[in-house]
């Protein structure tokens, strides 16, 4: 099935794709709500949270040019000796834009 | 958890204020993303008031600009339903991790709160509560920020996207991984944290090469979830 995207097609393909996105939003919580929260509950979405960024980071790190990869790891030198976040993410974008000059 | 520190979980108007305060600074980096989705919803043929409806009623930059792919005369709606649900599978997750605390809200706060969120305050919220103090302000507050930062954004660039030349040169393509990284690395870090990241990160790769577009982090993130939940740290 295809959506025309003249006329109101594409007011109906957004209110689809908001619904998809609002039901992934309020989903978690939802089911999470028929969970006891024990403590290898508590356990399983601690290792999850960080484990959803770095699910995240790492296809970026294998499959990015060297300008990502370099972004990556002057970020996280950065945040390893300050702990502060800002000067951490502008280190990593300054390495990305020197590094793709040449 | 909330249980012992039942202060964690408050949202009054002045944590929704600081929040949004707080991420400010990185939904300047927003507006630039917004910038590209609008210059990329201008040349695949989308109308000025569509484009900013979708994002102001999506939300979800990544599915945004998996959906202009898939735009032409007609558009498939089961691929695109899959596509959309794949790539924001993640708000799943983010949902599970901050019921500990969401759960002390009435529903109708709880699921208002949910309505905004997304990585950047996602990942900041997370990382107040594991150091003791109340997060839901700078998801709810944080979430505005960057909402307005996306919608605002989008429309800047329909009509003036043409005037930044390849923002990839400039590395803010890489905003966002830095941010994200910044918070992994300001976490909580022992050996068996660093275990669990590291099968969370081979098993992203696993599914990023041999299974299905866009399963990569909802994979990693349950392998790590699980292995967190069977090995699990001594309780005091």
């Amino acid at each position: 099935m295809s959506i025309e995207t003249a006329g109101c097609g594409t007011l109906v393909i957004i209110l689809i794709m908001a619904a998809v996105t609002l039901a992934t939003r309020w989903g978690g919580v939802f089911v999470m709500s028929f969970v006891p929260i024990n403590y290898r509950v508590q356990q399983f979405i601690t290792a999850m949270s960080g484990s959803v960024l770095v699910a995240v980071l790492a296809p970026l790190a294998i499959k990015g040019d060297n300008g990502a990869r370099l972004a990556l790891l002057s970020t996280a030198i950065v945040m390893l000796i300050l702990k502060k976040p800002l000067p951490a993410i502008a280190a990593g974008i300054f390495a990305a834009a020197l590094a793709r000059q040449f | 958890m909330s249980s012992d520190q039942p202060h964690l979980h408050k949202l009054t108007l002045k944590h929704i204020y600081d929040g949004f305060k707080q991420l400010i600074p990185i939904s300047l980096f927003v507006v630039v993303f917004g910038v590209a989705f609008g210059l990329a919803a201008a040349q695949t043929g989308l109308s000025d008031t569509s484009a900013v409806l979708m994002s102001t009623l999506v939300f979800a930059g990544a599915s945004q600009f998996a959906a202009l792919d898939l735009w032409g005369q007609q558009v498939p709606v089961v691929p695109l339903m899959i596509t959309v649900f794949a790539i924001n599978a993640r708000h799943l997750l983010m949902g599970a991790t901050l019921y500990p605390w969401l759960r002390e809200l009435p529903v109708a706060k709880r699921y208002g709160v949910m309505l905004v969120v997304s990585d950047a305050n996602w990942a900041m919220a997370m990382q107040a509560f594991s150091r003791g103090k109340p997060g839901l302000g700078i998801l709810f507050g944080g979430g505005i920020a960057l909402w307005v930062a996306w919608i605002l954004g989008s429309w800047l660039g329909l009509h003036f996207g043409s005037a930044i030349d390849n923002p990839v040169t400039f590395g803010l393509d890489m905003v966002m991984g830095c941010f994200l990284l910044a918070m992994v690395v300001g976490g909580k870090k022992n050996l068996r944290m660093f275990i669990i990241w590291t099968v969370a990160a081979c098993s992203s790769l696993l599914a990023y090469w041999y299974l299905p577009a866009n399963s990569h982090v909802v994979v990693g993130a349950l392998a790590g979830g699980v292995l967190g939940a069977v090995w699990m740290e001594k309780q005091q």
